[in-house]
């Protein structure tokens, strides 16, 4: 409890630092701001000091016509209006909005080396973009997090006498347990359960790492990543694939050709039923990326209700709340990491299922 | 918009780090874990089984040793008897031998007696019969002293004799 006040306070001051900047400047534009914290990055931002923006540079790694380009990130000197051109193999890149487009060979009026439509988007090509971000970053993070947490919770049986569990696994093994005893075994059937669980494991322990790094609002965490569409695609569409290799004749069956129905309303189903199979995974993705990216900017825009309010005297009540909503976010995210995982048994399951009748 | 559309690079990454982490985990972690808890709950659910089992025997044991115990108390109950019995039947027997003997040694005792008193008797008679003979001897001799007297005995003697015939 101590440590999360101090963490929010952490976190309203690591805001103000880097709006602070802003409002130098312009009016301080909330949208911009969250919009910027629950994106992407191809720099990890740690913290503004004296008007100046202090933060770890990340590799930038580009497909493009001349094959692969690699660079750092720090070459933009923290450019992200297309300004800065950087020349490598002789391609050169602009960063607009954490994204990288081939340089226009002039810059237009604003010094922008892009050209813009009329809804200030660029139109210039851009290279396949697989850098190292401060998403991709923060996942590489969760991935030794978690070998090393499960690792140990491993070693530590082996260690012990008659698989009794000591150390680290004490707290694991209720989690593994759940999973397998509230989740896989009730879904999935005592039968099959087994060939999905290091699936189901791996799925929960993963979403529920970067949710949790996600509320902690400092360097090396903080980033965005179960709120960022891509990722929860990917899962998606893994438990997807796995439902569909899962599903047995009986599933396809019920799918195309409902048994126990008159014709019309067969005919009537099958389409039904067949979006079904897709609109499954993407209510998956969706309610994973809007309630981990909603949390995200509650937090957000309560911290900057000081901003908006410009007073001090706002503070107390905007803490306070940021306090209340971190704590209800702590159970969100493992509540939706269980979610996704108890939906992805139970659509497996229910493409394993066996119907009697 | 851009919230909304998936970033290549993101979607690569995530595919390939959640790949290894999966076969990582599974390998590393998930394997030996779900192995041993398995293990785990098997020796427990076989631990179970057996000390119901010894329960189960320990109840025949029990009741084994409460036959046995019945039994015991039966047989002591009659060794009891049966001691009773033969203490009973000793100490009559005692008295049984001891009446025995005891009368047999009072019929000796009485026979000795008998004898005693018959042989004192006999003694008796024969020191009778010799004092009469000598009473009588001395009386015949006193009586023979004079001549009349030998004479009438003679002639009563011859009278009674006469009588007899």
């Amino acid at each position: 409890m101590k440590n999360l006040l101090f963490l929010v306070f952490f976190f309203s001051f690591s805001v103000s630092f880097s709006s602070s900047s802003e409002t130098d400047s312009k009016d301080f534009n909330v949208t911009d701001m969250i919009m910027h914290h629950i994106k992407d990055s191809h720099e990890f931002h740690i913290l503004d000091w004296n008007g100046k923006g202090v933060s770890i540079p990340l590799p930038i790694i580009l497909w493009t016509d001349n094959g692969l380009v690699t660079f750092s990130s720090s070459e933009f000197h923290h450019d992200d209006e297309g300004t800065e051109v950087v020349t490598k193999k002789g391609l050169s890149f602009v960063k607009f909005h954490e994204e990288i487009y081939y340089a226009s060979s002039e810059s237009n009026s604003s010094g922008q080396f892009l050209s813009l439509d009329k809804n200030s988007y660029p139109t210039n090509l851009k290279p396949l973009d697989f850098s190292i971000t401060k998403l991709v970053f923060s996942m590489f993070l969760s991935m030794i997090l978690l070998v090393l947490i499960f690792g140990i919770s491993a070693k530590n049986y082996s260690k012990s006498s008659k698989g009794v569990p000591s150390g680290i696994a004490k707290f694991t093994e209720p989690l593994i347990l759940f999973i397998r005893d509230e989740v896989a075994i009730p879904n999935i059937g005592e039968k099959n359960y087994k060939k999905y669980m290091p699936y189901l494991l791996t799925l929960f322990f993963f979403i529920w790492i970067n949710n949790l790094m996600g509320l902690i609002p400092f360097f090396p965490f903080s980033a965005n990543l179960t709120g960022n569409i891509a990722f929860t695609a990917v899962l998606a569409v893994i438990t997807f694939g796995i439902t569909t290799l899962a599903g047995t004749k009986d599933y396809w069956k019920h799918i195309f050709w409902m048994p126990g129905l008159p014709v019309p309303m067969k005919l009537f189903l099958a389409p039904i039923e067949f979006l079904g199979i897709f609109i499954k995974p993407i209510s998956l993705m969706i309610r994973l990326f809007a309630n981990i990216s909603a949390g995200h900017i509650i937090v957000l825009s309560l911290i900057s209700l000081i901003f908006i309010a410009e007073t001090v005297w706002i503070a107390p009540l905007s803490v306070g709340f940021t306090v209340f909503i971190s704590l209800i976010e702590i159970l969100v995210v493992a509540i939706q990491a269980y979610i996704f995982t108890m939906l992805s048994a139970l659509y497996i399951g229910s493409a394993m299922e066996e119907h009697e009748h | 918009m851009d919230l909304v559309t998936p970033d290549v690079g993101l979607l690569f990454w995530t595919f390939c780090s959640f790949a290894i982490l999966y076969f990582l985990l599974k390998k590393f972690a998930w394997k030996p874990i779900l192995g041993s808890v398995n293990d785990r709950e098997d020796s427990i659910r076989e631990a179970l089984l057996a000390a119901e089992n010894a329960k189960k025997e320990m109840e025949n044991l029990k009741s084994d040793n409460e036959k046995i115990l019945k039994e015991a108390k039966i047989e002591r109950e009659n060794m009891l008897k049966d001691a009773r019995e033969i203490k009973t039947k000793l100490i009559s027997d005692a008295e049984n031998q001891a009446k025995e003997q005891a009368s047999k040694l009072i019929e000796s005792a009485q026979l000795a007696i008998q004898n005693e008193k018959n042989s004192a008797m006999n003694e008796l008679k024969q020191t009778v019969v010799e004092l009469s003979v000598g009473i009588a001897e001395k009386v015949i001799s006193s009586e023979l002293e004079d001549k009349n007297k030998q004479l009438k005995v003679v002639e009563n003697m011859l009278n009674d004799a006469s009588l007899n015939n």
